[in-house]
Protein backbone atom coordinates (compact mmCIF):
# COMPACT_ATOMS: atom_id res chain seq x y z
CA UNK A 1 0.00 0.00 0.00
CA UNK A 2 2.93 2.43 0.84
CA UNK A 3 4.39 1.48 -2.61
CA UNK A 4 1.36 2.92 -4.29
CA UNK A 5 0.84 6.13 -2.13
CA UNK A 6 4.63 6.84 -2.58
CA UNK A 7 4.66 6.21 -6.54
CA UNK A 8 1.30 7.95 -6.66
CA UNK A 9 2.87 11.51 -5.23
CA UNK A 10 6.67 10.77 -6.79
CA UNK A 11 5.10 10.70 -10.16
CA UNK A 12 2.66 14.03 -9.69
CA UNK A 13 5.43 15.85 -8.00
CA UNK A 14 8.72 14.90 -8.15
CA UNK A 15 8.75 12.95 -11.84
CA UNK A 16 6.04 15.11 -13.08
CA UNK A 17 5.79 14.55 -16.50
CA UNK A 18 6.12 18.16 -18.14
CA UNK A 19 8.67 19.44 -15.55
CA UNK A 20 11.01 17.24 -15.19
CA UNK A 21 11.36 15.20 -18.27
CA UNK A 22 9.21 17.16 -20.86
CA UNK A 23 7.00 15.23 -22.50
CA UNK A 24 3.79 16.30 -24.13
CA UNK A 25 5.33 19.68 -24.33
CA UNK A 26 3.83 20.55 -27.69
CA UNK A 27 0.58 20.06 -26.82
CA UNK A 28 0.98 21.55 -23.68
CA UNK A 29 2.43 24.99 -25.08
CA UNK A 30 -0.70 24.83 -28.07
CA UNK A 31 -3.41 24.60 -25.87
CA UNK A 32 -2.92 25.87 -23.08
CA UNK A 33 -3.64 29.36 -23.96
CA UNK A 34 -7.32 28.88 -22.25
CA UNK A 35 -8.51 27.32 -19.23
CA UNK A 36 -11.39 25.23 -20.33
CA UNK A 37 -9.02 23.53 -23.39
CA UNK A 38 -6.42 22.56 -21.40
CA UNK A 39 -8.99 21.26 -18.62
CA UNK A 40 -10.45 18.94 -21.83
CA UNK A 41 -6.72 18.11 -22.62
CA UNK A 42 -5.09 17.17 -19.13
CA UNK A 43 -8.43 15.15 -18.58
CA UNK A 44 -7.94 13.35 -21.96
CA UNK A 45 -4.59 12.57 -20.87
CA UNK A 46 -5.09 10.98 -17.98
CA UNK A 47 -7.84 9.08 -19.14
CA UNK A 48 -5.51 7.52 -22.02
CA UNK A 49 -2.74 7.27 -20.05
CA UNK A 50 -4.55 5.09 -17.67
CA UNK A 51 -5.17 2.52 -19.51
CA UNK A 52 -2.61 2.21 -22.13
CA UNK A 53 0.48 2.27 -19.64
CA UNK A 54 -1.36 -1.29 -17.97
CA UNK A 55 -2.47 -2.61 -21.12
CA UNK A 56 1.65 -2.02 -22.69
CA UNK A 57 2.59 -3.74 -18.82
CA UNK A 58 1.16 -6.72 -19.77
CA UNK A 59 2.86 -6.82 -23.31
CA UNK A 60 6.31 -6.03 -22.11
CA UNK A 61 5.60 -8.45 -18.93
CA UNK A 62 3.80 -11.54 -21.30
CA UNK A 63 5.72 -10.87 -24.80
CA UNK A 64 8.51 -8.20 -25.20
CA UNK A 65 10.71 -8.67 -21.94
CA UNK A 66 13.66 -10.96 -21.59
CA UNK A 67 12.55 -14.43 -21.04
CA UNK A 68 9.03 -13.17 -21.23
CA UNK A 69 7.62 -16.13 -23.54
CA UNK A 70 8.43 -18.80 -21.30
CA UNK A 71 4.64 -19.12 -20.50
CA UNK A 72 4.91 -20.54 -24.57
CA UNK A 73 7.58 -23.04 -23.39
CA UNK A 74 10.69 -23.81 -22.09
CA UNK A 75 12.17 -23.19 -25.45
CA UNK A 76 11.17 -19.59 -26.04
CA UNK A 77 12.43 -18.69 -22.76
CA UNK A 78 15.45 -16.88 -24.73
CA UNK A 79 13.60 -14.42 -26.36
CA UNK A 80 14.34 -10.81 -26.12
CA UNK A 81 11.63 -9.27 -28.00
CA UNK A 82 12.30 -5.73 -26.11
CA UNK A 83 13.54 -4.24 -29.68
CA UNK A 84 10.14 -4.63 -30.79
CA UNK A 85 8.64 -2.37 -27.85
CA UNK A 86 8.19 0.68 -29.75
CA UNK A 87 6.26 -0.46 -32.75
CA UNK A 88 4.26 -2.43 -30.08
CA UNK A 89 3.30 0.08 -27.37
CA UNK A 90 2.63 2.83 -30.41
CA UNK A 91 0.09 -0.12 -31.94
CA UNK A 92 -1.45 0.04 -28.83
CA UNK A 93 -1.71 3.16 -28.22
CA UNK A 94 -3.34 4.28 -31.53
CA UNK A 95 -5.80 0.94 -30.99
CA UNK A 96 -6.59 2.06 -27.86
CA UNK A 97 -7.42 5.91 -28.71
CA UNK A 98 -9.24 4.84 -31.38
CA UNK A 99 -11.45 2.44 -29.16
CA UNK A 100 -11.78 4.80 -26.56
CA UNK A 101 -12.36 7.97 -29.39
CA UNK A 102 -15.50 5.17 -30.55
CA UNK A 103 -16.38 4.08 -26.95
CA UNK A 104 -17.12 7.48 -25.74
CA UNK A 105 -19.11 8.83 -28.33
CA UNK A 106 -21.37 5.88 -28.47
CA UNK A 107 -21.96 6.12 -24.06
CA UNK A 108 -21.33 9.80 -23.94
CA UNK A 109 -22.02 12.36 -27.06
CA UNK A 110 -21.58 15.46 -24.38
CA UNK A 111 -17.69 14.52 -23.19
CA UNK A 112 -16.77 13.67 -26.82
CA UNK A 113 -17.87 16.98 -27.96
CA UNK A 114 -15.98 18.65 -25.12
CA UNK A 115 -13.15 16.71 -26.05
CA UNK A 116 -13.33 17.16 -29.55
CA UNK A 117 -10.40 16.94 -31.66
CA UNK A 118 -7.94 16.31 -28.53
CA UNK A 119 -8.73 12.79 -28.67
CA UNK A 120 -7.31 12.12 -32.06
CA UNK A 121 -4.47 14.23 -31.08
CA UNK A 122 -3.31 12.21 -27.98
CA UNK A 123 -1.79 9.25 -29.89
CA UNK A 124 1.02 11.73 -31.08
CA UNK A 125 1.66 13.03 -27.96
CA UNK A 126 4.82 12.31 -26.69
CA UNK A 127 3.35 11.88 -23.06
CA UNK A 128 1.23 8.60 -23.67
CA UNK A 129 4.61 6.99 -25.32
CA UNK A 130 6.60 8.55 -22.75
CA UNK A 131 4.93 7.03 -19.77
CA UNK A 132 5.01 3.74 -21.55
CA UNK A 133 8.73 3.91 -21.71
CA UNK A 134 9.38 4.71 -18.33
CA UNK A 135 7.11 2.25 -17.79
CA UNK A 136 9.16 -0.13 -19.04
CA UNK A 137 12.91 1.64 -18.00
CA UNK A 138 11.91 2.02 -14.06
CA UNK A 139 10.99 -1.70 -14.09
CA UNK A 140 7.35 -0.96 -12.73
CA UNK A 141 6.58 -4.17 -10.84
CA UNK A 142 3.17 -5.20 -10.62
CA UNK A 143 -0.18 -4.29 -12.72
CA UNK A 144 -1.41 -2.25 -9.84
CA UNK A 145 1.76 -0.25 -9.72
CA UNK A 146 1.55 0.34 -13.67
CA UNK A 147 -2.39 1.66 -13.53
CA UNK A 148 -0.95 3.63 -10.93
CA UNK A 149 1.77 5.37 -12.50
CA UNK A 150 -0.58 6.02 -15.84
CA UNK A 151 -2.82 7.58 -13.22
CA UNK A 152 -0.61 9.50 -11.53
CA UNK A 153 1.60 10.90 -14.50
CA UNK A 154 -1.56 11.59 -16.39
CA UNK A 155 -2.94 13.75 -13.29
CA UNK A 156 1.02 15.61 -12.89
CA UNK A 157 0.52 16.90 -16.64
CA UNK A 158 -3.46 18.01 -16.10
CA UNK A 159 -1.50 20.00 -13.43
CA UNK A 160 0.88 21.54 -15.02
CA UNK A 161 -1.09 22.33 -18.43
CA UNK A 162 -3.92 23.31 -15.91
CA UNK A 163 -1.38 26.00 -14.40
CA UNK A 164 0.24 27.36 -17.05
CA UNK A 165 -3.16 27.90 -19.07
CA UNK A 166 -4.33 29.80 -15.79
CA UNK A 167 -1.29 31.58 -15.85
CA UNK A 168 -1.14 32.43 -19.38
CA UNK A 169 -4.44 33.97 -19.09
CA UNK A 170 -3.88 36.25 -16.76
CA UNK A 171 -0.15 37.51 -18.42
CA UNK A 172 -2.30 38.40 -21.37
CA UNK A 173 -2.67 41.26 -18.95
CA UNK A 174 0.63 42.41 -18.33
CA UNK A 175 3.65 43.94 -19.95
CA UNK A 176 5.24 41.69 -21.59
CA UNK A 177 8.30 42.52 -23.88
CA UNK A 178 7.18 42.19 -27.41
CA UNK A 179 9.56 39.43 -29.00
CA UNK A 180 8.70 37.42 -25.66
CA UNK A 181 5.18 37.64 -26.31
CA UNK A 182 2.95 34.09 -26.48
CA UNK A 183 5.45 31.94 -26.63
CA UNK A 184 8.96 33.03 -25.80
CA UNK A 185 7.08 33.98 -22.00
CA UNK A 186 5.23 30.64 -21.54
CA UNK A 187 9.00 28.62 -21.73
CA UNK A 188 10.43 31.18 -19.11
CA UNK A 189 7.54 30.78 -17.10
CA UNK A 190 7.58 26.91 -17.45
CA UNK A 191 11.24 26.98 -16.77
CA UNK A 192 10.73 29.22 -13.42
CA UNK A 193 7.93 26.45 -12.70
CA UNK A 194 10.18 23.82 -13.31
CA UNK A 195 12.64 25.34 -10.94
CA UNK A 196 9.66 25.68 -8.37
CA UNK A 197 8.70 21.97 -8.57
CA UNK A 198 12.36 20.67 -8.13
CA UNK A 199 11.16 21.66 -4.24
CA UNK A 200 9.49 18.55 -4.23
CA UNK A 201 12.44 16.48 -4.56
CA UNK A 202 12.89 16.20 -1.08
CA UNK A 203 9.16 15.24 -0.30
CA UNK A 204 9.70 11.24 0.11
CA UNK A 205 12.25 11.44 1.88
CA UNK A 206 11.69 13.71 4.04
CA UNK A 207 15.02 15.10 4.06
CA UNK A 208 16.06 12.85 7.00
CA UNK A 209 17.40 9.27 5.91
CA UNK A 210 16.93 8.19 9.60
CA UNK A 211 13.79 6.51 9.67
CA UNK A 212 14.25 4.58 5.88
CA UNK A 213 17.63 3.27 7.06
CA UNK A 214 16.37 2.47 10.50
CA UNK A 215 14.14 0.03 9.50
CA UNK A 216 16.16 -1.91 6.81
CA UNK A 217 18.90 -1.81 9.38
CA UNK A 218 16.93 -3.88 12.23
CA UNK A 219 15.51 -6.23 9.70
CA UNK A 220 19.13 -6.91 8.45
CA UNK A 221 20.08 -7.16 11.95
CA UNK A 222 17.15 -9.22 13.33
CA UNK A 223 17.79 -11.87 10.76
CA UNK A 224 21.26 -13.97 12.30
CA UNK A 225 19.15 -15.06 15.33
CA UNK A 226 17.12 -17.98 13.68
CA UNK A 227 20.74 -19.22 11.82
CA UNK A 228 20.72 -22.68 13.69
CA UNK A 229 17.27 -23.87 11.65
CA UNK A 230 18.20 -22.79 8.44
CA UNK A 231 20.40 -24.79 5.67
CA UNK A 232 23.94 -23.92 5.18
CA UNK A 233 23.60 -21.68 2.11
CA UNK A 234 20.43 -19.38 3.33
CA UNK A 235 22.34 -18.71 6.68
CA UNK A 236 25.71 -17.66 4.59
CA UNK A 237 23.44 -15.19 2.90
CA UNK A 238 21.72 -13.92 5.08
CA UNK A 239 24.74 -13.67 6.87
CA UNK A 240 26.46 -11.72 4.30
CA UNK A 241 23.22 -9.34 3.55
CA UNK A 242 23.48 -8.15 7.26
CA UNK A 243 27.33 -7.22 7.39
CA UNK A 244 26.73 -5.45 3.83
CA UNK A 245 24.04 -3.90 5.42
CA UNK A 246 25.93 -2.65 8.34
CA UNK A 247 28.67 -1.51 6.28
CA UNK A 248 26.81 0.98 4.61
CA UNK A 249 25.12 2.16 7.84
CA UNK A 250 27.89 2.72 9.28
CA UNK A 251 29.00 5.55 6.49
CA UNK A 252 25.10 7.01 7.18
CA UNK A 253 23.66 8.82 9.90
CA UNK A 254 24.93 8.20 13.39
CA UNK A 255 20.85 7.63 14.63
CA UNK A 256 21.29 4.87 12.29
CA UNK A 257 24.48 3.83 14.01
CA UNK A 258 22.89 4.33 17.71
CA UNK A 259 20.18 1.89 16.51
CA UNK A 260 22.00 -0.98 15.34
CA UNK A 261 24.27 -0.87 18.41
CA UNK A 262 20.91 -0.75 20.19
CA UNK A 263 19.48 -4.02 18.42
CA UNK A 264 23.36 -5.71 18.64
CA UNK A 265 23.29 -5.72 22.19
CA UNK A 266 19.78 -7.01 22.57
CA UNK A 267 20.80 -9.90 20.59
CA UNK A 268 23.41 -10.36 22.42
CA UNK B 1 23.40 15.94 -56.12
CA UNK B 2 24.22 18.54 -58.83
CA UNK B 3 22.85 22.24 -58.35
CA UNK B 4 20.45 22.88 -56.04
CA UNK B 5 17.84 25.25 -57.55
CA UNK B 6 17.19 28.50 -55.68
CA UNK B 7 13.19 26.52 -54.64
CA UNK B 8 15.32 23.39 -52.93
CA UNK B 9 17.52 25.74 -51.50
CA UNK B 10 15.31 27.39 -49.65
CA UNK B 11 13.81 24.11 -48.23
CA UNK B 12 17.43 23.51 -46.53
CA UNK B 13 17.93 26.96 -45.41
CA UNK B 14 14.07 28.33 -44.61
CA UNK B 15 13.97 25.79 -41.35
CA UNK B 16 17.23 27.25 -40.11
CA UNK B 17 15.75 30.58 -38.86
CA UNK B 18 12.51 32.02 -40.40
CA UNK B 19 10.28 28.97 -40.60
CA UNK B 20 12.83 27.02 -37.58
CA UNK B 21 10.44 24.14 -36.26
CA UNK B 22 11.26 24.37 -32.71
CA UNK B 23 11.04 28.16 -32.65
CA UNK B 24 8.55 29.17 -35.24
CA UNK B 25 6.41 25.85 -35.47
CA UNK B 26 6.67 24.95 -32.23
CA UNK B 27 7.15 21.33 -32.99
CA UNK B 28 9.91 18.95 -31.63
CA UNK B 29 9.96 20.74 -27.86
CA UNK B 30 10.26 17.64 -25.92
CA UNK B 31 12.93 15.44 -26.96
CA UNK B 32 15.00 19.50 -27.38
CA UNK B 33 14.76 20.22 -24.32
CA UNK B 34 15.43 17.05 -22.43
CA UNK B 35 18.77 15.70 -23.50
CA UNK B 36 20.60 18.79 -24.17
CA UNK B 37 22.94 18.96 -20.75
CA UNK B 38 25.36 17.79 -23.10
CA UNK B 39 26.70 19.15 -26.37
CA UNK B 40 27.38 15.83 -28.11
CA UNK B 41 24.10 13.82 -26.62
CA UNK B 42 22.32 17.11 -28.81
CA UNK B 43 24.41 16.48 -31.68
CA UNK B 44 23.49 12.56 -31.73
CA UNK B 45 19.61 13.18 -30.84
CA UNK B 46 20.01 16.29 -34.03
CA UNK B 47 21.25 13.83 -36.20
CA UNK B 48 18.66 10.75 -35.90
CA UNK B 49 16.50 13.16 -35.91
CA UNK B 50 17.74 14.17 -39.56
CA UNK B 51 18.06 10.77 -40.41
CA UNK B 52 14.18 9.84 -39.57
CA UNK B 53 12.96 12.41 -40.80
CA UNK B 54 14.84 12.17 -44.41
CA UNK B 55 14.64 8.81 -45.16
CA UNK B 56 11.11 8.60 -43.70
CA UNK B 57 9.79 11.76 -45.74
CA UNK B 58 11.38 9.79 -48.90
CA UNK B 59 9.30 6.96 -48.02
CA UNK B 60 6.26 8.00 -47.30
CA UNK B 61 6.20 10.32 -50.12
CA UNK B 62 7.18 7.43 -52.51
CA UNK B 63 3.98 5.54 -50.62
CA UNK B 64 1.89 8.80 -51.19
CA UNK B 65 -0.43 7.80 -53.88
CA UNK B 66 -1.16 4.58 -52.31
CA UNK B 67 -1.67 4.98 -49.09
CA UNK B 68 -5.40 4.86 -48.15
CA UNK B 69 -6.55 8.52 -46.43
CA UNK B 70 -8.28 6.62 -43.03
CA UNK B 71 -5.14 4.88 -42.64
CA UNK B 72 -2.72 7.27 -43.21
CA UNK B 73 -1.73 7.99 -39.65
CA UNK B 74 -1.19 4.60 -38.69
CA UNK B 75 1.37 4.11 -41.73
CA UNK B 76 3.10 7.00 -40.90
CA UNK B 77 3.20 5.45 -37.24
CA UNK B 78 4.32 2.39 -38.28
CA UNK B 79 7.28 3.76 -40.75
CA UNK B 80 8.70 5.91 -38.44
CA UNK B 81 8.69 3.54 -35.52
CA UNK B 82 10.65 0.93 -37.71
CA UNK B 83 13.41 3.45 -38.62
CA UNK B 84 13.50 4.32 -34.85
CA UNK B 85 14.09 1.26 -34.01
CA UNK B 86 16.92 0.88 -36.33
CA UNK B 87 18.53 4.30 -35.05
CA UNK B 88 17.39 2.74 -31.22
CA UNK B 89 19.60 -0.49 -31.83
CA UNK B 90 22.74 0.77 -33.88
CA UNK B 91 23.19 3.34 -31.35
CA UNK B 92 22.95 0.56 -28.83
CA UNK B 93 25.78 -1.27 -30.78
CA UNK B 94 27.88 1.43 -31.42
CA UNK B 95 27.35 4.16 -28.92
CA UNK B 96 26.18 2.75 -25.44
CA UNK B 97 27.01 4.85 -23.24
CA UNK B 98 25.75 7.72 -25.45
CA UNK B 99 22.48 5.40 -26.11
CA UNK B 100 22.47 5.31 -22.15
CA UNK B 101 21.87 9.26 -21.84
CA UNK B 102 19.77 9.34 -24.16
CA UNK B 103 17.55 6.58 -22.63
CA UNK B 104 13.93 6.91 -23.62
CA UNK B 105 14.14 9.53 -25.47
CA UNK B 106 15.29 8.07 -28.62
CA UNK B 107 12.11 6.13 -28.51
CA UNK B 108 10.09 9.54 -28.12
CA UNK B 109 11.58 10.42 -31.30
CA UNK B 110 8.43 8.61 -32.90
CA UNK B 111 6.40 11.11 -30.86
CA UNK B 112 8.57 13.86 -32.04
CA UNK B 113 5.74 16.28 -33.53
CA UNK B 114 8.19 17.54 -36.09
CA UNK B 115 8.20 14.26 -38.39
CA UNK B 116 4.53 13.51 -37.86
CA UNK B 117 3.87 17.20 -39.24
CA UNK B 118 6.78 16.91 -42.05
CA UNK B 119 5.08 13.55 -42.81
CA UNK B 120 1.35 15.39 -43.02
CA UNK B 121 2.52 18.92 -44.34
CA UNK B 122 4.99 18.13 -46.70
CA UNK B 123 5.92 14.41 -48.09
CA UNK B 124 1.85 13.55 -48.79
CA UNK B 125 1.84 16.07 -51.33
CA UNK B 126 5.60 16.11 -52.89
CA UNK B 127 8.01 13.94 -54.51
CA UNK B 128 10.72 11.92 -52.53
CA UNK B 129 13.93 14.21 -53.56
CA UNK B 130 12.17 17.45 -52.56
CA UNK B 131 10.76 15.42 -49.62
CA UNK B 132 14.10 14.47 -48.61
CA UNK B 133 15.56 18.24 -48.72
CA UNK B 134 12.56 19.60 -46.88
CA UNK B 135 13.84 16.46 -44.38
CA UNK B 136 17.39 17.28 -43.84
CA UNK B 137 16.34 21.32 -43.98
CA UNK B 138 13.92 20.94 -40.98
CA UNK B 139 15.97 18.32 -39.24
CA UNK B 140 19.04 21.06 -39.18
CA UNK B 141 16.98 23.71 -38.22
CA UNK B 142 16.07 21.34 -34.97
CA UNK B 143 19.13 20.16 -34.68
CA UNK B 144 20.63 24.00 -34.98
CA UNK B 145 18.36 24.69 -31.57
CA UNK B 146 19.70 21.74 -30.10
CA UNK B 147 23.46 22.57 -30.32
CA UNK B 148 22.93 26.23 -29.18
CA UNK B 149 21.37 24.52 -26.14
CA UNK B 150 23.26 22.35 -25.45
CA UNK B 151 26.45 24.18 -25.50
CA UNK B 152 25.48 26.79 -23.38
CA UNK B 153 24.27 24.67 -20.99
CA UNK B 154 27.38 21.95 -21.35
CA UNK B 155 29.74 25.15 -21.21
CA UNK B 156 28.43 26.80 -18.75
CA UNK B 157 27.40 24.05 -16.49
CA UNK B 158 30.25 21.70 -16.70
CA UNK B 159 32.93 23.95 -17.86
CA UNK B 160 33.26 21.21 -20.84
CA UNK B 161 32.69 21.01 -24.33
CA UNK B 162 32.08 17.46 -26.04
CA UNK B 163 33.76 16.37 -23.09
CA UNK B 164 36.86 17.92 -22.98
CA UNK B 165 37.94 20.63 -20.93
CA UNK B 166 37.57 23.85 -21.97
CA UNK B 167 37.77 26.54 -19.26
CA UNK B 168 40.37 25.06 -17.24
CA UNK B 169 40.51 22.27 -14.72
CA UNK B 170 38.15 23.02 -11.64
CA UNK B 171 40.09 20.34 -9.84
CA UNK B 172 43.87 22.06 -10.05
CA UNK B 173 41.96 25.43 -10.27
CA UNK B 174 44.07 25.80 -13.58
CA UNK B 175 42.55 28.41 -16.91
CA UNK B 176 39.69 30.51 -15.54
CA UNK B 177 39.13 28.81 -12.28
CA UNK B 178 42.45 29.89 -11.13
CA UNK B 179 40.48 33.48 -11.27
CA UNK B 180 37.67 32.35 -9.01
CA UNK B 181 35.43 31.00 -11.72
CA UNK B 182 32.92 28.18 -10.43
CA UNK B 183 30.69 26.12 -12.99
CA UNK B 184 27.08 26.90 -12.74
CA UNK B 185 25.71 23.60 -11.90
CA UNK B 186 22.15 25.11 -12.19
CA UNK B 187 22.37 25.33 -15.91
CA UNK B 188 22.85 20.78 -15.95
CA UNK B 189 19.36 20.97 -14.60
CA UNK B 190 16.38 20.73 -16.72
CA UNK B 191 14.32 23.78 -16.07
CA UNK B 192 17.15 26.00 -17.22
CA UNK B 193 16.75 24.16 -21.00
CA UNK B 194 13.33 26.04 -21.34
CA UNK B 195 14.71 29.06 -20.06
CA UNK B 196 17.59 28.43 -22.98
CA UNK B 197 15.25 28.19 -25.48
CA UNK B 198 13.12 31.28 -24.32
CA UNK B 199 15.93 33.76 -24.36
CA UNK B 200 16.76 32.12 -28.00
CA UNK B 201 13.25 33.16 -29.11
CA UNK B 202 13.39 36.69 -28.11
CA UNK B 203 16.92 37.05 -29.73
CA UNK B 204 14.98 35.37 -32.67
CA UNK B 205 12.00 37.45 -32.72
CA UNK B 206 13.46 40.57 -31.98
CA UNK B 207 15.85 40.25 -35.38
CA UNK B 208 12.65 39.36 -37.28
CA UNK B 209 9.96 41.55 -36.00
CA UNK B 210 7.46 40.23 -38.46
CA UNK B 211 7.11 37.04 -36.03
CA UNK B 212 6.20 38.41 -33.30
CA UNK B 213 2.64 37.09 -31.72
CA UNK B 214 -0.41 39.75 -31.74
CA UNK B 215 -1.81 39.53 -28.54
Amino acid sequence: MLEHIELFFKSIFIDNMVFATFLGMCSYLAVSKKVTTAVGLGAAVIFVLAVTVPLNWLLDQYLLRDGALAWLGPEYAEYNLSFLSFILFIATIATMVQLVEIVVEKFSPSLYNSLGIFLPLIAVNCAILGGSLFMQSRDIQTLGLAFNYGLSSGIGWFLAILAIAAIREKIRYSNVPAPLRGLGITFIITGLMAIGFMSFGGMLTGGDEAPAEEVVANAAVAEPLPLEGLPADAALEAQENSSLDKTENTEKLAAVDASTDAANDINE
Amino acid sequence: MGILSKKDTALILDPLADNNPITIQVLGICSALAITAELKASIVMAVSVMFVLAMGNVVISLMRNIIPSKIRIIVQLVVVATLVIVVDQVLKAFAYELSKTLSVFVGLIITNCIIMGRFEAFALANGPRRAFLDGIGNAAGYGFILVIVGFFRELLGSGTLLGMKVLGDPIEKTGLYALGYENNGFMLLSPMALIVVGLIIWVQRSRNPALIEEN
